[in-house]
């Protein structure tokens, strides 16, 4: 079976800054993918380079359509839903039209949606007409994360959903993140700092090192390999 | 030491409670006052009305001046030569023959059009090459490339256009209002709500605040950016267009390529009043502005035509010491 997503051979680069030197990866579909690495190693500009938020050379494919030169509308329409570094949060803008913007693209009613995203999130509901930007971090996190399910999203691309947070809040949003997966369907790639709790949620990882692949493999492997996790994940 | 511990934990709270209140008391008492006012004398409920009827044209105009700072966080200052234009393309529309109506929602068909194509030929590529001076000195080309475009076409004389409601007074009491002075406050008032529900119940309207704030997010979640930028504009230009046309049957004003100029300044004042982000904030303060400068123009022996427009800057400019975010300028919470 085709993989979900392919990158191969992606550069980006911002301004005389090259970001990434020929990265070579795939996705398949109902995997959870961990992208990881220090910092600088090229993590967010991957998932910028798939979302077309940076430019990039390479063939990119998704679902077999390549990317090409799409923008971040058009790679958002595809079904892939990215949720930036800051979250993304529309910060002056209410909780509930938040939720509303994650489904812009779609026509007709977004109530039944709103309605089982909200399964996974049940405290939203009742905050629902507040300003987004007086949530807690943690809040907006998964505020950020129902926006994107909203979306229905056949990818769903996480940069460092674990940033700022308390360790018991990340594991709740790990938690979501691999019911989602379950239950809808969804195929995700996550980039993380936090190595050991995304090795621990992922079915595989790669490590980018200076904007390259260094190494790849199952999460389970990389996770017993005590050298690679020595040198390349720091724990 | 417990003292200083009290003022500590008491002034804050005094000073929030100041500032949050201070609006709404001082709008609440200016209602009061302009109520108690009309009731008492027919010349005080007069002069109101059509304060009001100043007013609403200002804040069109300031509303339209708030749409644009929000999305492209610059001033407009071609806002009123574009009013301008569309005007003189209404006066042209019935010179040819066609009834006021029709000529009315015509003319904010090609406003519209007119604020997309500035947006799109003038304003989109200086903003990529460059920052907002270079939008903004764009912005004052546009100003003067329409002013001259009105001149070169229609010729630099005065013209009169029509007014859309027909020369009648209600008597109420013993005050006389005239047809103009309500239709206009109606008109005004009736655009700028419309415009409101468009931003607060429309999935477009949702679409475009997003698009304003968060450029960024906003594409992640398949919204088209630049295309509601040229939307915004064309708006913009659209609520501007209502205004020229509302103006320009005023005797004091009539049909000229520099009509707008004096009332462009006026609308700058309310939108800083109003907080510059603040559409709502926009329309109080216009509202504001028509009718404190028509009773100072009644009331104050030497508050002369001439020194309207000084007036106006500075009370401007005791509001912005006062409350530096204007009127009703709100504080975001932003975190990162």
């Amino acid at each position: 079976m085709a993989p979900l997503l392919a990158l191969r051979d992606v550069d980006a680069r911002y301004g005389p800054i090259h970001a990434l030197h020929g990265v070579t990866l795939t996705v398949d579909e109902g995997e959870i993918v961990a992208l990881l690495g220090a910092n600088g190693a090229g993590k967010t500009t991957t998932l910028r380079a798939i979302s077309g938020t940076v430019r990039r050379s390479g063939t990119i494919e998704f679902a077999g359509t390549p990317l090409g030169r799409r923008g971040p509308e058009s790679v958002a329409r595809l079904g892939i839903a990215h949720v930036p570094e800051g979250r993304g949060t529309f910060s002056e803008l209410t909780v509930w039209e938040n939720l509303r913007l994650g489904a812009y693209v779609r026509r007709g009613s977004v109530r039944a949606d709103a309605a089982r995203v909200l399964q996974y999130f049940p405290w939203i509901e009742s905050r629902s007409s507040q300003q987004a930007g007086t949530l807690s971090g943690g809040e907006q996190q998964m505020l950020a994360l129902a926006r994107a399910v909203m979306q229905r999203p056949r990818l769903l691309l996480l940069d460092e959903p674990s940033l700022g947070l308390a360790p018991l809040v990340v594991a709740e949003i790990f938690r979501i993140v691999q019911e989602l997966v379950k239950n809808e369907g969804t195929t995700v790639l996550l980039v993380e700092q936090n190595a050991r709790s995304s090795l621990a949620v992922s079915d595989r990882a790669y490590v980018l090192e200076v904007g390259r692949v260094a190494v790849e493999g199952s999460s389970a492997e990389l996770a017993e390999n005590e050298s690679i996790r020595r040198s390349y994940l720091g724990y | 030491m417990a003292v200083s511990q009290l003022t500590r934990t008491l002034v804050p709270t005094i000073r929030i409670r100041w500032s949050a209140w201070i609006v709404p008391a001082l709008l609440a008492g200016g209602c009061i006052f302009l109520v108690v006012g009309s009731i008492q004398s027919s010349l005080f409920a007069q002069q109101t009305v059509s304060g009001l009827a100043n007013g609403g044209i200002y804040a069109s105009l300031a509303v339209a001046l708030v749409l644009i700072y929000r999305a492209t966080e610059v001033i407009n200052f071609a806002q009123g030569a574009l009013a301008t234009f569309t005007t003189f393309v209404a006066w042209q529309l019935l010179q040819w023959g066609l009834s006021y109506w029709p000529t009315f929602v015509l003319t904010l068909a090609i406003a519209f059009a007119l604020g997309v194509i500035v947006e799109l030929v003038a304003i989109r590529p200086v903003e990529r090459r460059g920052n907002v001076l270079t939008v903004v000195i764009a912005s004052i080309g546009l100003l003067i490339l329409l002013e001259g475009a009105v001149g070169w076409i229609w010729k630099p004389t005065v013209r009169f256009m029509p007014s859309p409601f027909p020369l009648h007074f209600w008597h109420v009491g013993g005050v006389a209002f005239s047809s103009q002075d309500i239709g206009t406050i109606g008109v005004s008032i009736a655009s700028v709500v419309v415009l409101w529900a468009f931003f607060r119940f429309t999935k477009l309207g949702l679409a475009m605040r997003a698009a304003a704030v968060r450029p960024h997010a906003a594409r992640l979640v398949g919204v088209r950016v630049s295309w509601l930028l040229s939307l915004g504009w064309g708006l913009a230009a659209t609520l501007g267009a209502v205004a020229g046309l509302l103006v320009a049957p005023n005797p004091s004003v009539q049909l000229s390529p520099s009509m707008m100029d004096g009332i462009l300044i006026y609308a700058f004042a309310a939108a800083v009043l109003g907080g510059l982000e603040s559409s709502i904030g926009a329309v109080v303060a216009g509202l504001a502005i028509g009718v404190v400068l028509s009773l100072l123009g009644s009331y104050v022996s030497w508050v002369t035509p001439q020194l309207q427009l000084p007036a106006a800057f500075v009370l401007m400019l005791i509001v912005l010491l006062v409350k530096p975010s204007g009127l009703f300028g709100r504080t975001t919470v932003r975190k990162v």
